[in-house]
């Protein structure tokens, strides 16, 4: 059947035509949904769009930040008060697709890619989603694990704390092709520190799973210790734990168990 | 099949069309209005041939929906010579042996555009920041990204 | 820019050089940057179709059943197309010089031997139709065995790749199941070495990934006749294919090739004309039929992966004394050129040097793979990747310089290569020199001063004895014929003569005092480094 494309003003209506409609998808910057309808995905006969300013609204003033879905890579990159979130927006494709591509539609991102996701679990961001009841908001890792059964909604925004400082949160994309490329594996951490310690560790891993992970045994050895070298040592021996990375034209899933402590290490320690 | 009228600034022209849903903007442009400048290489957003501005900004028309740049200006590789003057960067392309197959070169030259737009002095890191979405086959980039240089009057080997 | 090294054979060479040197321009650079440079698919014809095809999803597998009922009713389409509709589905493209056996066909009937393979062809109003009613078509799989490595498919027992060659070998000359080439005693020359070195060098499939996918248009055009855009790099190859896979006259056909969007070897396989062209004549429209970026990287061709076993004898004064060399190419499911590739791989050996013993096999060896096909120097360029990787351990393994080591080994003007001819105009010496000057790279001096031109031929110039082998007579070569040949006058076709057998021995030059080599080097026998 052709495809039809709805334009609705409000994000309420754009979400109850996504539910209640199977072949219906939410379009965002296109990098997800164009591609799959030129390369001949017959499953998506609607495309939902939402024209709703607050889909592309930034927040970013205080210490907490709410991004609207639609917020472009771009984007965020020329917001000063988003300057923790720049080096996971500068990892996403080459410049053209960070005019496109847009915070919600990277939740979707199947590996090799979803790496601005990698940051948004670090730094323990909130989903709000708009489904068929109503509004509500989804910690990020639980939506990451039921996304399958996430299509029939719509997200509005994600909103996070600002880290306490630069240096708490750190992020990286090992790529093949440089400046741009697909991810071997994505790495992001997360480390509050409070007099000396760490206090509330996140690691989180892309590419090392089905969707984007956190690597709880990492930050058990990173929990309550100071940032030295015997426990960054013991992050990375155990940065492997609980991860199934799968094998793609990028990467062995050999090779991105051999690699992810020894890129943890490098991370955790400031080194290229 | 439904269809959708589409009015646009194409190259500076008032243009119209009918596209049914699920039109890209690549194929609206060759196909409906006859540009055949932008260029099919992927249709998933790797290899920047379909590269073309959407009100100054680059965009992959590949991945665009074409009913999204309704009452919008689009810029593609057949509209920037001046008359019959070649624009800077086409003379420098041609000048730096820039092409060879010359296939990636509309949206080389669509990316180069967006960058000096915005910087008219960029440094050799800038550019190849500004060509990363752009795939050559042929010429190992080395070229192009003298001729940019060369075009922006700028440091060239910096 | 260019350094033009005038000093170099200077006495040889006629140097008015009005082109080389200076920086001139493409005549389409101006296309290229404006955008006009016409490739195939810039053009839009009325009322045009498109073609898809659905592709095999097993790499080995007997085909049941194949049902188009449903997708022949799908919205849009104008026509399935299947194995039975394609007037000639057998075809190799190197038939056109009488080189091979029809093996591959236009679309799977019975059997698919790779993922990918093409099975049923859809045309239709648009592309998302086309999609739609290739989700229709029900393909019935019995999957069969397969095999992916080159030594695998050799073993007796495994799985029948290409029933044309069921030994999963390309067959030469009717009989032959490998190139061979042999020069001197290599059993001996390693036998006599200081050392011997085995080493295993194994390539992947490149993919050329052009920027541009394979693809064409074909449109009926006037006079009966058909126009075709093409991203061909063999316009006359693809016009000659596709003239005997539809089994018209190929003034059929106005073939017009664009610009290419680079090439590389990956467009010479004719891929997509022959379906667009029967699509177009079977429905009376023009036709498309361009790849999408993954059929360009499942289903387009890459260079074949090659593995490749070198076993040398070197002495410890440098001197490489015998060469033995095992090399498989990983053609794939079909023929294409790999055959071809394995000719000029055993005709390019053992590098370009002089070695008194060589010893060659080459295989062209048939797998569930993607078919490949040329790119960029094939059929030789691995085989170089493997010698100089192996001069390089040898020199190591002999405390040489590796640059002096080349040198060293070099062939000179004069000097017999293991393929029986002389070799002449040589500059691999100049070369070396050269590099190592620009790369700051010391050599001693007796290596600056050696010269191609000179230290050739003499007792290098002789095709030392070389043990015969038992080997099958061939058969002549049988004469394909096509139905556009004229056929011909009187009751038998005259003989084709078949082409030369690897030549015998010379028995008329006397041998070489002792043994091979020993003498050989002497004028330039240096001393070792350390």
């Amino acid at each position: 059947m052709p495809v039809t494309v709805r334009t609705f003003a409000s994000s309420g209506e754009a979400a109850a035509a996504l539910s209640s409609d199977r072949g219906a998808r939410y379009l965002g910057g296109g990098t997800l949904v164009m591609r799959a309808l030129n390369e001949g995905d017959i499953s998506i006969s609607t495309i939902v769009r939402a024209s709703d300013h607050a889909l592309t609204r930034i927040e970013a003033a205080g210490p907490r930040v709410t991004i609207g879905a639609g917020v472009t890579f771009a984007r965020i990159l020329a917001e000063r008060d988003l300057s923790f979130l720049h080096a996971p927006a500068r990892s996403i494709g080459g410049p053209a697709v960070r005019n496109m591509g847009t915070v919600g539609g990277n939740l979707f991102a199947p590996n090799p890619y979803g790496d601005f996701t990698v940051a948004l679990l670090a730094l323990d961001a909130v989903v709000s989603v708009r489904g068929g009841l109503g509004s509500r908001d989804v910690p990020i890792e639980e939506f990451l694990q039921s996304r399958e059964r996430q299509t029939g909604t719509l997200v509005l925004s994600i909103s996070c704390q600002k880290p306490g400082s630069a240096e708490a949160f750190r992020f990286r994309k090992i790529a093949r092709i440089k400046p741009k490329g697909g991810s071997v594996i994505t790495l992001a951490a997360h480390l509050p520190m409070s007099g000396g310690r760490i206090v509330g560790a996140r690691v989180a891993l892309g590419s090392m799973a089905p969707t984007q992970i956190r690597a709880r045994a990492a930050e058990r050895a990173l929990e309550g210790r100071s940032l030295d070298a015997p426990t960054i040592g013991a992050a990375a021996a155990a940065a492997v734990e609980g991860t199934s990375p799968g094998d793609n034209a990028l990467a062995s899933a050999w090779y991105r168990r051999e690699i992810v402590g020894v890129h943890l290490r490098r991370l955790l320690s400031g080194q290229e | 099949m439904a269809k959708t009228a589409l009015q646009f600034r194409h190259n500076g022209r008032d243009v119209a069309i009918f596209v049914d849903g699920g039109t890209n903007l690549l194929v609206a442009l060759r196909e409906l209005i006859g540009d055949m400048t932008p260029k099919f290489g992927c249709g998933q957003g790797g290899c920047g041939a379909c590269s073309v501005l959407i009100d100054g900004e680059l965009h992959l028309s590949c991945l665009t929906l074409a009913e999204t740049v309704a009452g919008r200006s689009v810029e593609t590789l057949d509209g920037i010579k001046d008359g019959p003057n070649l624009h800077p960067l086409q003379r420098a392309f041609a000048e730096n042996f820039a092409a060879q197959c010359g296939y990636c070169t509309p949206g080389m030259l669509m990316a180069a555009k967006a960058l000096l737009d915005r910087n008219p002095s960029p440094s050799r890191t800038e550019v190849v920041e500004a060509i990363s979405g752009n795939i050559c086959r042929c010429t190992g980039y080395e070229p192009i990204i003298n001729a940019v240089l060369a075009a922006s009057g700028g440091r060239a080997r910096a | 820019m260019l350094e033009l090294r005038k000093d170099i054979f200077a006495d040889e060479r006629d140097d008015n050089l009005k082109e080389i040197g200076k920086g001139t321009q493409r005549q389409d650079m101006l296309g290229h940057v404006t955008g006009t440079s016409t490739y195939f698919d810039d053009h839009k014809l009325q009322g045009m179709l498109h073609l898809k095809v659905v592709r095999s999803t097993h790499s080995h597998a007997r085909l049941r059943r194949i049902d188009t009922s449903e997708a022949e009713r799908s919205p849009g389409v104008r026509r399935i197309i299947r194995g039975a509709d394609v007037p000639r589905n057998l075809n190799t493209l190197l038939s056109l010089i009488n080189f091979g056996k029809d093996d591959e066909p236009s679309l799977a009937v019975d059997k698919v031997r790779y993922k990918g393979e093409p099975i049923v062809a859809v045309v239709a109003d648009s592309p998302r139709e086309a999609f739609e009613a290739m989700s229709k078509v029900h393909v019935d799989y019995e999957p069969l065995p397969t095999v992916f490595d080159v030594e695998e498919a050799l073993k007796p027992g495994a799985p029948v790749v290409n029933e044309t060659y069921p030994k999963n070998t390309f067959t030469y000359y009717d009989v032959y199941d490998h190139q061979k080439l042999r020069f001197g005693d290599v059993e001996r020359g390693l036998a006599g070495a200081d050392h011997v070195l085995e080493q295993r060098y194994q390539m992947s499939p490149i993919e050329h990934a052009p920027t541009e996918t394979n693809g064409s248009i074909a449109a009926p055009d006037t006079n009966g006749r058909y126009v075709v855009y093409t991203s061909t790099q063999a316009l006359f190859f693809s016009v000659d294919t596709c003239a005997k896979i539809l089994d018209v006259p190929s003034n059929t056909f106005h073939f017009i090739g664009g610009t290419v969007g680079g090439g590389f070897g990956g467009k010479v396989d004719t891929l997509t004309e022959p379906l667009c062209i029967l699509a177009a004549m079977l429905i009376g429209r023009p036709v498309r039929y361009v790849f999408g970026r993954e059929e360009e990287m499942q289903y387009g061709a890459p260079r074949g992966a090659e593995r490749i076993y070198i076993k040398d004898g070197v002495m410890r004064d440098g001197r490489v004394v015998a060469r033995k060399v095992r090399a498989y190419f990983d053609s794939g499911a079909y023929t294409r050129l790999s055959s071809y590739a394995a000719v000029k791989c055993a005709a390019h050996l053992p590098g370009p040097y002089t070695i008194p013993n060589v010893y060659g096999d080459i295989y062209c060896v048939f797998t569930n793979r993607t078919p490949a096909t040329a790119m960029r120097g094939f059929g030789v360029t691995a085989m170089d990747f493997a010698i100089e990787c192996q001069m390089d351990k040898l020199a190591h393994f002999v405390s040489m310089d590796p640059m002096e080591f080349r040198i060293l080994n070099a062939y000179r003007d004069g000097d017999m290569k293991a393929h029986r001819r002389e070799a002449k105009n040589t500059a691999l010496i100049e070369c070396v020199q050269v590099a190592a000057e620009k790369a700051k790279w010391p050599l001693r001096e007796e290596f600056k001063r050696a010269s191609s031109r000179t230290d050739g031929g003499g007792d290098r110039a002789v095709v030392p004895p070389t043990p015969r082998e038992a080997r099958p007579q061939p058969a002549m070569a049988s004469q394909q014929r096509t139905s556009y040949d004229r056929t011909p006058a009187g009751t038998r076709e005259p003989a084709v003569p078949p082409p030369p057998p690897p030549p015998p021995p010379p028995a008329s030059r006397p041998p070489a005092a002792p043994s091979h080599g020993t003498t050989r080097f002497s004028s330039v026998f240096g001393t070792r480094r350390r």
